[in-house]
């Protein structure tokens, strides 16, 4: 699609290149003081880059009118924001609303029974039907009630891309996605591709600006992180628990390689009933949901807490069932974690007092802090910052909305040295690159398949560590390349069903600030969608 | 260091772009003129499974009877013991069943393994074993580069191409980040800008812009970028079909290793390359000869079988090492899987290594002999490993620099290449 370009259009960029930025703070950050807000330009761009994905066309005026702090303290608030245009931009999606259950009776039971039903012909038919995970390059018929199920995770990520483009509620938006990533689930591992629209919704959204530790013990309860990393067949080895339960299901390793793979295979009642300990989430609650990997644990630790979190389990996994304390399977037995004694007999309230533990714990305050500022500042965390945040943190016993504005009213924050200082992820850049082009999004699902090109598949991250969050990670000559022609894609209409408005209007997005030949090469390109390709896949517009 | 590392890197390109040009036509014809010599440079071809894979069940020790108490519901069964058993090895060691497409390489006495291999340090997080094995500094985190990029930095290569060190990702792995050039790319084919008919002038476009970015990384990043795409325009790696007979299974992994071929065969200068594949973190109803592992270790073995097939006297110049970033513990859990572990085993093959021997002290499995009294004791570190087929294989003469803080020594060498 070429459009002639007009010398309406022409203006229009010239007048956008020259924006002025003379108002960019060569302040440093000295003291611990909250930074005085400047309210030019180059300061709101940074401000709608970081607590944001990144500015539309006619963000930059209306934060003006409303005053840069005044916005920033909006955003800390956003369940006073209004976000009228959400609902019916989301109302396609049916099953974003469906609670665990619902949705396994709707997606997955046909499909268990369809598969069930197979097995018991194949099996009467003298076949050895081949276990999950075989074979794995054999083809095979597309299912059409696999293709039903895998709807859930694809309404997922249509939603997780419309509100990041149209949300009013972008810090909401920027810390759901943080937190997900922090609490990484792979939507790959067996039942969990139907937990994570309920994970998402009931788990993290409602906590991302509330108490660190309802954070952590929603997470901890919930059946798809249960799943995920082991712990609902985590059992004490030497319990009175030999009589069959509820037949668990195999489960993949959390690194599965396949997209979507096939419910795993049902096995005989009672043949895979937990039989011992399993240390996957003792581990990864330390190293990654807590403490962080230097935050003093050991071995012992792991092993402690996997015990104590025993009998935390899941109703019925494959019916979409909610958390259950198992007592039959949980280890009685004292246990003394990170020298903090777990008396004998307390059951439930063991695990409780593990993340009771955990919370309080001051490397956990300095690894959340470290994270959040690695996210909003820079890949290198200026250490007083991370200093001032993790006290903020223990002070008001893991407030989160109150270590954000800690983050966000800082002198580093704004100070030079920041602007421009993160490499946009793939999802930032995608989101960033539909706001600025002003798109209209008819179907969000084009887009998810180019988050899988762009090495960022959503809801699939296979390690429990979640996407990296440096330039490192993000930058190299194939993830360049895949931008530059995704820009291409998208500025010339090309992305299925996604319209952009005016694709001369993203050369506001990127400011006064870019180099002389990035200038004369838009200026150059002989139509509009080639001016905006060339400005979304500037290096300029990498960066936020 | 970020910056200063990219600025090294850009330094080094400007060097190599001086005077030339266009620089790629020559570097082309420069490795493609090293193919008429006898003096075929080596090659690499490093294989990471992701997620810590049970060497005890890849490379099995049936000759212990320990292993078989260990492992009550999920032991591969000893040799000639019917479906799923062991295939022998040595009369004490066994491959997986699901290893038959290697067993050939073995009895050529191509392959090698070095058993109960690892880190010296006890780390049982995959986040930070991977970074160790690809740092190649176990127990220091704050090492920027990866081994394979130092090797790289250390062996200069004049007038290297975009394609001397190539990973078959979407990301470029740790082990090949550091200062020295490496391409990330994880559809060949796909590899360019695609405007239709406007795809030379915007292309050209973007590379202006990138030429021109005061951005060092970006700068660095775009510059390597553009070079590849334009060089692989003229070999077309495309047009080089499998040789030998050679069957990729479809699988992501079967295809990066295809195009691995494709990329040797279309001669752009690849000396280092990467593929990795995952699956392998089976805590929950592991499987023995059949199942979970079973299932990606037959993916495994018939991608690199066709690979070899492929590649065929190629093979002469060439190693595939194989690596995992720890073992798993001896017994098993109470899912039927295997929780994380220590020590693993590594596989080496090419048409220059001593094959057809598993190579390591093996420690024994008893309780008293593990590690922490439940893994599988290193007794080879992994450096060990890499050192030898950097010095011996590609040819290094002093790895010190590629394995800071190790005493890199053919005294601790398991003994691969003659």
């Amino acid at each position: 699609m070429q459009r002639p370009q007009s010398p309406v259009v022409r203006a229009a960029i010239a007048a956008a290149l020259v924006l002025a930025g003379t108002g960019w703070l060569g302040r440093s950050p000295a003291g611990a003081a909250a930074a005085a807000f400047s309210n030019d330009d180059k300061t709101i761009l940074h401000v709608l880059n970081r607590i944001g994905f990144g500015p539309r066309p006619g963000d930059v005026e209306r934060v003006k009118a409303l005053g840069l702090q005044r916005y920033i303290d909006e955003q800390l608030r956003p369940e006073r924001i209004a976000d009228p245009n959400m609902s019916a931009r989301l109302s396609a999606l049916a099953t974003l609303g469906l609670s665990n259950r619902e949705i396994a009776d709707t997606y997955e039971l046909p499909q268990l029974q369809a598969r069930q039903a197979q097995k018991k012909d194949a099996a009467q038919a003298g076949d050895n039907a081949p276990a999950a995970g075989d074979n794995v390059d054999k083809g095979r018929m597309p299912d059409p009630l696999q293709q039903k199920a895998n709807r859930v995770v694809v309404e997922l990520s249509d939603q997780k891309i419309l509100r990041a483009v149209y949300s009013e509620r972008q810090l909401q938006e920027v810390l759901t996605d943080f937190w997900f990533n922090h609490f990484n689930v792979d939507a790959r591992k067996g039942p969990d591709r139907f937990m994570l629209t309920e994970y998402e919704r009931e788990v993290i959204r409602p906590h991302v600006l509330g108490k660190f530790h309802d954070l952590l013990e929603a997470d901890a309860k919930s059946p798809a992180m249960l799943f995920y990393l082991d712990n609902w067949m985590s059992a004490d080895p030497n319990g009175p628990h030999m009589q069959p339960m509820a037949a668990p299901r195999m489960g993949r390793g959390r690194f599965g390689g396949l997209m979507f793979p096939p419910a795993a295979r049902p096995n005989a009642q009672g043949k895979n009933a937990p039989k011992g300990l399993n240390e996957n989430y003792g581990r990864e609650l330390m190293e990654l949901h807590t403490l962080g990997v230097d935050g003093g644990y050991t071995q012992k630790d792991v092993t402690e807490v996997a015990r104590a979190f025993t009998g935390w389990t899941i109703q019925n996994p494959r019916l979409g069932g909610g958390f259950r304390f198992e007592p039959r399977i949980h280890d009685e037995g004292q246990k003394i974690v990170l020298g903090h004694v777990i008396k004998a007999g307390g059951g439930e309230r063991d695990g409780e007092q593990v993340l009771d533990i955990l919370a309080k714990h001051p490397s956990t305050a300095r690894f959340i802090a470290t994270k959040l500022v690695r996210r909003f500042v820079s890949d290198t965390p200026p250490p007083a910052l991370v200093d001032r945040a993790a006290a903020r943190f223990r002070d008001t016993d893991g407030d989160l909305r109150e270590v954000m504005r800690t983050i966000l009213t800082s002198p580093e924050f704004f100070a030079p040295e920041s602007y421009r200082a993160k490499v946009k992820t793939p999802f930032e850049f995608v989101a960033s690159a539909l706001r600025a082009t002003g798109a209209d999004i008819q179907d969000a699902t084009p887009l998810v398949r180019e988050m899988q090109r762009l090495g960022q598949p959503l809801y699939m991250c296979q390690p429990p560590t979640g996407y990296k969050d440096t330039a490192d990670a993000w930058v190299n000559t194939g993830a360049l390349v895949n931008r530059m022609n995704f820009s291409l894609l998208l500025a010339s209409n090309k992305v299925p069903r996604v319209t952009v408005a005016d694709p001369s209007t993203v050369n506001t997005i990127l400011g006064d600030d870019v180099s002389e030949t990035t200038r004369s090469t838009i200026a150059k390109a002989t139509n509009a969608p080639q001016m905006a390709a060339l400005t979304l896949g500037a290096p300029e517009f990498q960066r936020r | 260091m970020l910056s200063r590392r990219i600025f090294l890197k850009n330094g080094a390109f400007a060097f190599v772009s001086l005077g030339f040009a266009p620089s790629f036509l020559a570097r082309t014809a420069f490795a493609q003129g090293r193919l008429g010599t006898t003096t075929r440079a080596k090659q690499l071809i490093a294989i990471f499974q992701r997620g810590a894979v049970d060497g005890l069940s890849v490379v099995v020790p049936h000759g212990e009877g320990e292993y078989y108490r260990a492992r009550p519901s999920i032991a591969i069964p000893r040799p000639n013991a019917g479906d799923g058993a062991a295939i022998d090895l040595d009369g004490f060691f066994g491959f997986n069943p699901r290893l038959q497409p290697l067993k050939a390489l073995w009895d050529r006495r191509e392959l090698a393994i070095v058993h109960a291999c690892g880190s010296p340090d006890s780390t049982r997080s995959h986040f930070d074993a991977q970074d160790y094995m690809e740092s190649g500094t176990p127990g220091v985190k704050s090492t920027s580069d990866g081994w394979l990029n130092r090797y790289l930095q250390a062996r200069k290569v004049e007038a290297a191409t975009p394609f001397r060190a190539v990973s078959l990702t979407s990301q470029l792995p740790r082990m090949l980040q550091g200062a020295a050039p490496a391409l990330a790319v994880s559809q060949i084919g796909q590899f360019g800008i695609r405007a239709g008919q406007a795809s030379d002038m915007v292309g050209a476009s973007f590379e202006a812009e990138y030429a021109a970015a005061a951005d060092h990384m970006l700068n660095g990043t775009g510059r390597e970028a553009f070079d590849a795409i334009k060089m692989l325009k003229v070999a077309d790696p495309s047009k080089y079909q499998p040789d030998n007979g050679a069957d990729y299974p479809r699988s992501p992994f079967g295809q990066a290793l295809k195009q691995i071929a494709q990329l040797t065969k279309s001669n752009v200068g690849l000396e280092v390359a990467f593929a990795d594949v995952g699956g392998w973190d089976t805590h929950v109803n592991q499987g023995a000869g059949q199942g979970q592992l079973a299932g990606r270790l037959d993916d495994f073995s018939r991608s690199i079988a066709a690979l070899v097939a492929d590649l065929g006297d190629r093979m002469g110049d060439t190693v595939v090492l194989t690596m995992s970033e720890f073992g798993r513990a001896v017994n098993e859990n109470g899912n039927r899987g295997t929780d994380h572990g220590h020590g693993n085993a590594m596989m080496v093959m090419g048409g220059g290594v001593r094959g057809g021997h598993v190579y390591g002290k093996w420690p024994g499995l008893s309780v008293d002999r593990r590690y922490d009294g439940r893994d599988l004791a290193v007794t080879t570190d992994f450096r060990d490993v890499f050192g030898e087929i950097v010095v011996r294989h590609l040819g290094v003469n002093d790895a010190r620099s590629i394995f800071p803080g190790y005493a890199v020594s053919p005294a601790k060498f398991p003994g691969l290449f003659a």
